[in-house]
């Protein structure tokens, strides 16, 4: 159709403005009639898409704009606003602002700036620009003031009709506490008809507002509760009204929301404490088992857990366009490159300071150095963006005052899922017995029989696997970068210490309750200044129970 | 008398000797060798090799806990930076109202913030004696704190090591902060004089090489002084054993707690006497991995020697400062590849290869291989 842009328009608008009566132009209109029914039995013959057919509807709506009558003209946007063309919003905005405009050869466009005597203009239809034309070119589609407000309420409410959801939804949101008497009519019609009921509480939400500004006493039982903030505006300014019955209704509801938005605020704030405790819990996890059962401190942990996050950024490097598919393949793939590089420190050093953990310390400090500044040569010291794949982007909204982070819910379960995880292992399988046992009694186990190395490689191996777990959900959370496990060494040691040393299930006792508290102390306390009480909390704590919230017993505990 | 002991000792006597002749030597070299010579030690070498020797001092203070009482503390930066801190102070206090704002009695970090007074812990570092107690003080207090709370409830080995860490760690987060009074991340600096003389003349980093020096000599005296009496002998017993020591008699935990706030204010010395020379302290002072580094200098020179400290401070910044100054990415490397070497295979350090007392340590060693966990904790 674009590729005849003139004699169509031209024919249909002569026809259509035989009525609008432009006399001057008979034999045009004449001319143009032939072209079109010559060109109509063109179109015919082709199968038409369906872009032309939406267009062909499109210019018959537009059309009816271009008549005298004022009245024609406010049926004619009621039937743009009804027609869900997904163009009406923008054809109804340029007719607010006088931008939709007609050529002399009758095509429609909308001007884009209208400063000088030759104005940039772009199809309406189509949308594409055409370049400059002069302003004797154009015909402007003029309104009144009713029409102004009429154009304003359909505007807001063009969406509505749309056949998509999410346009509906997104402008059932943008009405609360916009609606004014014109659009009251039209909104208690479309509730009637709306088939989501999502969009009809929040139409019925808008009305209600609407109504409670317009001193209804019954619209207050229906906002009463409401959590969104607009309807405590309109609350907040009913209370302060003249109507005392109103106001001291209003006030009670006020009342209501506030205890309720309390409640969603210490649901919020246990959300991310959680959220920042699940974190914990994977970074300590690993060093539960490699401090925890092995009475190994490993410095490089941090490391290793950086190491996991880079293999996440460098599995989405080798699948480009499937970050999601990267980041599940990330999890075995950084169990097993930190499971590799823990191997590689138990026996490259490890394995020499049996029984010296405090050189121990030193010499893993060493290798997390070494660790660190590898990634900065070979890689970059720069932070490297890891992708956050689509379904684990955006947030669940609860209700208006509480919405959960939806990667933040996914790294929760991942850690429950390592715990329960490891969990099994140590508790159902030959692999846990071993080395429960090597923990309790190193010389009886391996007199039993219990190759003690063995047990030594394949812990240290599951305890560093673990923290590149960690990595991979961190690559979610926060910055990759060489000093990401830097940041974490310090906590993961905290939360061990505080769980008790050599239990599993204090570590996540301890992570959970040392990320909500942290949480609970940030709003009056900031978050250094919070991250300064625990740590001073901890210091403590370990003075009054050294070994911690769930500590050791018999004599394990005596090492 | 306990303090005279040391100077009867052939091992003390040759590290003073050392000492005062490398002092007497750069002295010399830097006066009166004519500037331009090959041998002319110029300011900035003096400057640097002051810095090295309050990191001699600081090391010295990590040996006596970790070397004779078996507490491996990684927050000794903290009483390092404290002592450093409480001379900044002064310091800044000295500038008066040379500042850039020019305010007589405010630092300008505090004319920037908007604060109208002196808060009230900055009162009286205008005096160089008051300031000079608080470098002991601050950190003596720290020390008896944490120690008391610690020790009391016998917390030790890596647990001890961990908390010392957090320790730190939170103190560094602390001094980040803007409302601390202590200039934040840009910590205290801009330093004028001291004592009435200019910081930026070569007389007076002389001075502060020469002062190093001497504090050096006498922080290692009281040290050794120390470590050879009864008290050190039950620092020695309670590193091996300390279940035995306690079960003899001793209390452990006071003589753990002595020991730690001595070495915490050797520390702040140290501190006190390495920010004039640098010029400025900031929270960086504070950071786990720097409290770190001195255990490795420690152990790099030989634990439980004293001497053996101060060599692993002067040789680990010496590399440190040639490789930051030649290839500065290869420096991390070496540092981490020292850590581990040295543990894995120097665990005596550069004094254990010296071949000093090489008959003591083997004769230690069997003992350890007849009484497995008396052992452990003495490597410990």
């Amino acid at each position: 159709m674009r590729n005849f842009p003139l004699p169509w328009p031209a024919a249909v608008r002569a026809s259509a403005g035989g009525v609008a009566g432009h006399p001057g132009r008979g034999l045009v209109m004449l001319l143009s009639l032939l072209t079109l029914w010559l060109l109509g039995g063109a179109v015919q013959a082709q199968t038409p898409t369906p872009e032309t057919a939406a267009d062909a509807t499109a210019i018959q709506l537009l059309e009816a704009l271009d008549v005298s009558s004022y009245a024609e003209k406010g049926e004619a946007i009621e039937a743009i606003v009804r027609s869900d063309d997904e163009r009406a919003r923008d054809w109804l905005s340029a007719l607010l602002d006088g931008r939709l405009q007609r050529t002399d050869e009758g095509r429609f466009v909308v001007v884009l700036d209208n400063i000088g005597r030759h104005w940039p203009v772009a199809d309406a239809l189509s949308g594409e620009p055409l370049g400059e034309m002069s302003r004797r070119e154009l015909d402007r589609i003029g309104i009144n003031n009713a029409l102004r407000n009429q154009l304003r309420s359909a505007i807001a409410v063009v969406d509505l009709y749309s056949a998509d959801l999410a346009l509906r939804r997104a402008s059932a949101e943008r009405l609360l506490g916009e609606v004014d008497a014109d659009l009251a009519g039209p909104l208690s019609e479309l509730i009637e008809q709306e088939s989501d009921a999502r969009v009809r509480e929040r139409l019925a939400l808008a009305l209600a507002i609407h109504r409670l500004e317009q001193g209804e006493l019954a619209a207050i039982d229906h906002l009463d509760g409401s959590l969104h903030p607009r309807a405590r505006v309109a609350l907040s300014r009913a209370a302060a009204g003249a109507d005392d019955e109103l106001a001291s209704a209003a006030r009670s509801a006020l009342n209501d929301i506030e205890q309720k938005l309390k409640l969603n605020r210490a649901a919020e704030t246990l959300y991310f404490g959680l959220s920042l405790g699940s974190v914990l819990v994977l970074a300590a996890i690993g060093l539960a088992i490699t401090f925890g059962v092995m009475g190994v401190i490993n410095m490089a942990h941090g490391e290793l857990i950086m190491l996991g996050a880079y293999t996440t950024w460098a599995m989405q490097q080798l699948l480009p366009g499937q970050p999601g598919l990267a980041l599940i393949l990330a999890v075995p793939a950084g169990f097993l490159v930190a499971a590799l590089a823990g191997i590689a420190i138990e026996r490259g050093v490890i394995q020499f300071l049996k029984g010296r953990p405090l050189e121990t310390l030193l010499a893993t400090f060493g290798v997390s150095l070494i660790l660190q500044q590898l990634v900065r040569t070979v890689i970059s010291p720069l932070n490297r963006t890891v992708v956050t794949p689509e379904w684990m982007s955006g947030s669940l909204v609860v209700n208006d005052a509480l919405s959960l982070t939806l990667n933040r819910m996914v790294v929760l379960g991942f850690a429950l899922v390592v715990f329960a995880g490891l969990m099994l292992i140590m508790r159902r399988t030959r692999l846990g017995l071993e080395v429960r046992a090597v923990t309790q009694n190193r010389a009886m186990a391996r007199s039993m029989g219990i190759r003690a190395t063995r047990v030594d490689i394949l812990t240290f191996a599951l305890g560093s696997g673990v923290a590149g777990l960690a990595g991979v959900a961190l690559s979610q959370l926060t910055n990759v970068g060489p000093n990401l496990g830097q940041n974490y060494i310090i906590d993961s040691f905290m939360v061990v210490v505080f769980g008790g040393v050599g239990n599993l299930w204090g570590t996540l006792v301890a992570g959970l309750s040392l990320g909500v508290i942290n949480q609970v102390l940030e709003p009056w306390a900031g978050a250094v200044l919070a991250k300064i009480i625990v740590l001073v909390f901890i210091i403590l704590f370990i003075q009054k129970r050294p070994r911690g919230l769930f500590p050791q017993k018999g004599r394990a505990a005596e090492g | 008398m306990w303090l005279t002991r040391p100077f009867s000792e052939r091992s003390t006597l040759i590290f003073l000797g050392v000492l005062l002749a490398a002092l007497l030597l750069v002295t010399a070299l830097h006066l009166a060798v004519p500037r331009g010579h090959p041998l002319h030690v110029t300011a900035y070498t003096v400057n640097l090799l002051g810095k090295y020797l309050s990191y001699a001092l600081l090391a010295v203070a990590v040996d006596l806990v970790w070397g004779y009482l078996g507490i491996l503390s990684l927050g000794h930066g903290a009483f390092f930076a404290l002592g450093g801190y409480a001379m900044g102070m002064y310091l800044m206090r000295q500038i008066g109202d040379r500042g850039v704002y020019g305010h007589p009695e405010l630092p300008d970090f505090m004319v920037f913030l908007n604060w109208d007074s002196l808060p009230w812990y900055w009162l009286g570092f205008d005096m160089a004696g008051f300031a000079l107690l608080m470098v002991l003080l601050a950190p003596g207090a720290l020390a008896l704190v944490f120690g008391f709370l610690a020790f009391r409830s016998r917390v030790t080995g890596v647990y001890l090591s961990i908390i010392t860490q957090a320790l730190t760690f939170a103190l560094m987060l602390a001094f980040f902060r803007n409302e601390m009074g202590f200039g934040g991340n840009n910590g205290l600096t801009d330093f004028r004089d001291i004592l009435g003389f200019s910081l930026r003349s070569d007389a007076t980093r002389l001075g502060l090489f020469l002062a190093t020096g001497v504090a050096l000599a006498l922080g290692y005296v009281l040290c050794r002084a120390i470590v050879a009496s009864k008290l050190g002998r039950v620092c020695v017993a309670t590193r091996d054993a300390e279940a035995r020591t306690r079960f003899l008699g001793y209390r452990v935990e006071r003589v753990q707690l002595f020991v730690f706030v001595v070495s915490a204010m050797l520390a702040g010395v140290a501190g006190a006497l390495y920010v004039p020379q640098v010029g400025i302290i900031n929270p960086s002072e504070f950071s786990p991995i720097f409290s770190i580094e001195i255990v490795l200098w420690v152990a790099l020179g030989g634990r439980a020697t004293l001497y053996g400290a101060v060599i692993g401070a002067l040789l680990v910044n010496y590399a440190k400062t040639v490789f930051t100054g030649v290839m500065p990415d290869a420096w991390l490397f070496a540092l981490g590849a020292l850590f581990v070497l040295v543990t894995v295979f120097l665990p005596r350090g550069v004094a254990g290869l010296l071949g000093y007392r090489v008959k003591r340590l083997k004769r230690r060693r069997q003992d350890e291989e007849d009484t497995p966990t008396a052992g452990r904790e003495a490597t410990a």
